[in-house]
């Protein structure tokens, strides 16, 4: 009978571990994008980003409300929402991935550290593995990670009519941009 | 010893389960109110006012054309070789309220209105199922007096108009609403005409792809209108996008590009197929501060 509770309370404690390893989130991350044509300028940011890191695993995972993503004309976001993301049948777009050079980075000491980044990126429905050259810098033992790369818009399924071809362009750049907080519990 | 083998195998196997974990689910908080856009491309189904409004600081120009009647022979170009024409600006003072003038050419007429969102459609907890629109409208008719030897007060030129637009839209792709009307013109033609007249919009639109959609605006007008000239207005279209335009190419009968030269003057029957081909052309500026 004893043992069976000490190997109870072990159970918990291993089960209990993984939630004390260290994650860290935050909702209010940044990521821009830019998909201007030579006659137009097309950029939107979206300042209600979610991320969730762990660093015992090395994984991070990107979630972003569509609907999010200001632009300075209200035409230009209505259109981006209604006829290119269709943000009502595909409201979020996901990352999922995890760090590929896990091993060095540092995260418990201040720094900058190059990080790879690989995964399944989710949006308009489509979902593609990607992967990226970032950074991570350790400020105060919380984490800001940052990375830039480019999309190819059909891949996606999101088509660029050849009426607007020199409005929009068939790639979009993106930056990403998060500081991230202590996640508890 | 058996029973130390399936803990262990348990919590490897938790331990698993939590490596494939969704992290984004651990502070997800669920779904947020969200208003509903967008139930109409434009700021009017076709002739009447939709339940969409501008953008904060945006100037829609708006330039309607109706032609003459389709059936009206090869001679004519099916109506093409005559025109009636509204030219009008709209400024979206905020996201609910948008003011507009314009000026027809169809009895010279000058109208204004104002238009507000008490009540928007919205989505996720604490949901709305539809919009509330008021609008408030003036036209001033343009043409001389009928008679220039009585006492004219310049007043009766003048007709008003309130409307209620109760309007939902209910998927992407289907929008609709109802619009109770009270028109009220100062001098009527004879004493016969009641001064007051009331009607119901209906208005909506099915979104056949990204760009193009199918609309009708027709409006039951209750009293008021004499049976063997007037008919009711109906209005069927397609709403084409292309960047900052919007294209509304229309079959109307009403001639009338206000409400109430739409509701009091229509004079074409679609079923003597008196019908007109029109088009709206709505081209959006971005000037004030979003």
């Amino acid at each position: 009978m004893k043992t069976s509770i000490g190997f109870l309370f072990l159970v918990l404690v291993a089960l209990s571990s993984p939630a004390t390893a260290q994650r860290f989130f935050t909702k209010g991350g940044t990521i821009y994008f830019n998909a201007s044509g030579p006659s137009e300028v097309i950029e939107a940011t979206n300042k209600t980003v979610t991320c969730v890191m762990d660093v015992q695993s090395g994984a991070i995972q990107f979630a972003v409300m569509m609907k999010g993503f200001l632009f300075e004309k209200a035409l230009m976001e209505e259109h981006f929402n209604e006829n290119y993301v269709e943000s009502s049948k595909f409201p979020k777009a996901e990352f999922k991935g995890e760090f590929t050079n896990k091993a060095t980075i540092n995260f418990g000491k201040d720094g900058t550290y190059p990080a790879h980044v690989k995964g399944k990126l989710t949006l308009h429905g489509v979902t593609k593995e990607i992967e990226t050259d970032g950074s991570v810098t350790i400020k105060d033992g919380k984490p800001q990670v940052s990375a830039e790369f480019k999309l190819i818009l059909i891949d996606y399924g999101v088509e660029i009519p050849s009426l607007v071809a020199d409005k929009v362009s068939k790639e979009a750049k993106i930056k990403v941009n998060c500081s991230l907080e202590p996640l508890k519990g | 010893m058996k029973r130390t083998g399936i803990l262990l195998f348990v919590l490897l196997a938790a331990q698993a389960l939590y490596a494939q974990e969704d992290l984004l689910a651990l502070v997800d908080d669920g779904p947020k109110k969200e208003r509903v856009k967008n139930a109409f491309k434009s700021t009017r189904v076709i002739n009447g006012h939709s339940m969409e409004f501008l953008a904060k600081g945006t100037l829609d120009v708006r330039i309607l054309h109706r032609f003459g009647k389709l059936n009206s022979g090869p001679e004519n170009f099916f109506g093409l070789d005559q025109a009636s024409m509204r030219l009008g600006f709209d400024y979206g003072i905020t996201n609910s309220i948008t003011v507009g003038v314009g000026r027809s050419t169809f009895h010279k007429e000058l109208d204004g209105f104002i238009k507000v969102r008490p009540v928007w459609q919205s989505t996720g907890p604490g949901a709305w199922p539809f919009s509330v629109v008021l609008v408030g409208g003036m036209t001033y008719d343009g043409m001389p007096w009928a008679d220039p030897t009585r006492t004219n007060f310049i007043t009766s030129k003048m007709a008003y108009y309130s409307q209620v637009i109760i309007g939902r839209k209910f998927s992407d792709g289907f929008s609709l609403q109802l619009t109770p009307t009270i028109l009220h013109r100062n001098l009527v033609p004879t004493e016969a005409d009641p001064n007051d007249i009331y009607a119901l919009g209906f208005g909506g639109r099915i979104r056949l792809s990204n760009r193009v959609s199918f609309t009708w605006d027709y409006f039951y007008v209750h009293n008021g209108l004499n049976p063997n000239t007037n008919y009711f207005p109906l209005s069927v279209g397609f709403d084409i996008e292309t960047g900052g335009h919007v294209f509304q190419l229309n079959f109307t009968n009403a001639v009338g590009m206000n409400e109430r030269a739409f509701l009091t003057d229509t004079t074409l029957d679609w079923a003597k197929g008196d019908v007109m081909f029109g088009f709206n052309l709505s081209r959006v500026f971005t000037i004030g501060k979003r």
